[in-house]
């Protein structure tokens, strides 16, 4: 079965078939950008967090670390009761459409990344940030070199949550509904496969997914590389 | 502690023997729609055959597809489904011994009260579609392959809308298949298909203020026993073409050599007897007949 499943695959590469690409399409838009948004929150929460000493910060921990584990039915649920049509947020029409599944996929990243990214920056010396304060750096610049230090971790950080949001189905499937052509991603359509007994279809989507991650991580990879020459 | 482990590894076993043991004991594994099991039909049909015959029944719920799929895989016995035609291929094809007519219900199209397209005007199914389409109204499907959605197809085709057939070629074996499909032609805007089970559709209709088609038991539970109630009205039915058999299927022992044939076959011949046609006859869900036998004249 795996052989077949390989070979649809090409097949349906290769005949470059409308509606494999309009899924893909589809998850990377989402993926891109609930891993953005995100990041744009995740990571200033995980700086303010790392470097800032205050009451509850482990209790802070605790919960960050606690959300990691935050099932992506609890999230489903939560924001569809929100933003179904009878929810608090029923006039804005967005259950059911691309941005669901995006405010879904942020909440499930948003610790991840945030969790990351303070393990990322507490893992830097203590001395840059003393040798920057010595250098007359303000807050800002401290914050940059911190930030330059701890690059490698912040990208893995994002990598991880890309990852996580690209082969995530239970929101993608509660928020998105799967409808053919709007929401349906590449694992809601392996999901439906599998509903109707067509294995064969539902693994080559899973390697076409698997294509698509691999590809991005090399992307990823070559602008690690980059960095690190740089730095040199 | 030794003394601890020792009894739990005992207790792992006693209840793997005991497991096993249970197993050999007459159970039936069933594949069948979830139309059946999601209406309560299974929950009084199958506790009497247990009285009637000692046997019990393992239910595998999903979708029309994925149980033939099952029957064809000889991953169970015997399956309970609604497609006539692709039940018939799959006696044909030789996965299954014979197919006993069991019952019917009926599908209807349902749509927001306020109806744009005027759909409660018209006077049967054709017309229904017709509508939903010339007006643009949106339209969910199914499109999960399942009985209901296997229906809606034949329905769309019958019905005078232009029509597309959407095709996928896979590998099986050393053949390519086509995985087929039809639906309205230039509809994008209008037709979705979301490829998930009935209930799910409903509320995703409800959502939408859309037209979609569903069979009468799912309708019945989402109107009259769910708070808040589905927000959706009968608008057609009573066609000809929205009935919906059901049948029931042994798999081939010639086939699938470990499956528990006559296990099947006493389920089979139950259900179709006066007691199982019975039972199913005097089915109320919320106060409402939602199955006809069909075996057996009333």
């Amino acid at each position: 079965m795996l052989l077949d499943s390989l070979k649809s695959a090409f097949l349906l590469l290769v005949s470059l078939d409308p509606e494999l690409f309009e899924i893909v399409g589809v998850s990377l838009n989402v993926s891109f950008f609930s891993t953005l948004a995100a990041a744009i929150i995740g990571l200033p929460l995980g700086f303010v967090v790392a470097f800032h000493s205050f009451a509850g910060k482990r209790f802070t921990l605790t919960c960050l670390n606690t959300l990691l584990a935050l099932p992506t039915v609890v999230i489903g649920l939560v924001v569809y009761s929100l933003i179904s049509r009878r929810g608090v947020l029923g006039p804005l029409e967005l259950l059911y459409t691309q941005k669901a599944i995006i405010i879904g996929q942020v909440i499930l990243i948003i610790p991840l990344i945030t969790t990351l990214t303070i393990a990322a920056i507490s893992k830097i010396d203590n001395r840059y940030r003393n040798t920057a304060l010595t250098l007359g750096a303000n807050q800002r610049q401290i914050a940059w070199v911190i930030f330059r230090e701890a690059r490698y971790g912040i990208v893995a950080a994002i990598i991880a949550a890309f990852g996580r949001v690209i082969a995530e189905v239970g929101i993608s499937m509660m928020l998105g509904g799967n409808a053919k052509g709007f929401t349906r991603t590449m694992t809601t359509a392996m999901a439906l496969e599998y509903d109707k007994g067509e294995f064969i279809l539902a693994v080559a989507l899973g390697m076409i997914l698997m294509t698509c991650a691999f590809a991005i991580n090399m992307v990823f990879h070559f602008f690690q590389g980059r960095i690190k020459t740089d730095a040199v | 502690m030794k003394t601890m482990s020792v009894l739990s590894i005992a207790v792992l076993l006693s209840i793997l023997v005991g497991s096993t043991v249970y197993g050999e004991d007459k159970v039936l594994s069933m594949s069948t729609t979830t139309s059946t099991q999601a209406s309560g039909l299974l929950d009084i049909l199958l506790p009497e055959f247990k009285k009637d015959s000692g046997i019990d029944v393992k239910v595998i719920a999903k979708g029309t597809g994925a149980a033939i799929r099952d029957g064809m895989d000889g991953n169970v016995d015997l399956i309970f489904v609604h497609a006539k035609a692709r039940e018939e291929a799959f006696v044909a094809e030789g996965y299954g011994t014979k197919r006993y007519a069991v019952m019917h219900n009926d599908f209807i199209i349902i749509g927001p009260e306020d109806d744009p397209a005027g759909v409660a005007k018209t006077a049967d199914v054709n017309a229904a579609l017709k509508a939903i389409a010339a007006n643009g109204s949106e339209f969910i499907s199914r499109g999960d392959d399942s009985g209901t959605h296997t229906k809606e197809q034949t329905l769309w085709k019958e019905s005078g809308v232009p029509v597309m057939e959407m095709k996928r070629t896979i590998v099986k074996g050393d053949n390519k298949v086509d995985v087929a499909f039809t639906e309205p032609a230039d509809a994008d805007k209008w037709y979705r298909s979301i490829g998930q089970g009935m209930g799910k559709t409903l509320t995703y209709a409800d959502e939408k203020r859309a037209y979609t088609m569903t069979d009468r038991g799912t309708y019945i539970k989402y109107k009259f026993g769910k708070t808040p109630a589905l927000d959706l009205t009968i608008l057609s039915e009573g066609s000809e073409g929205l009935a919906n058999p059901y049948g029931v299927i042994p798999v081939n022992p010639d086939k699938f050599p470990e499956i528990k044939y006559d296990l099947a076959k006493a389920f089979a011949e139950w259900i179709v007897s006066e007691r199982g046609q019975t039972l199913i006859g005097d089915y109320r869900l919320i106060g409402k007949q939602l199955f006809y036998p069909d075996a057996i004249p009333q």
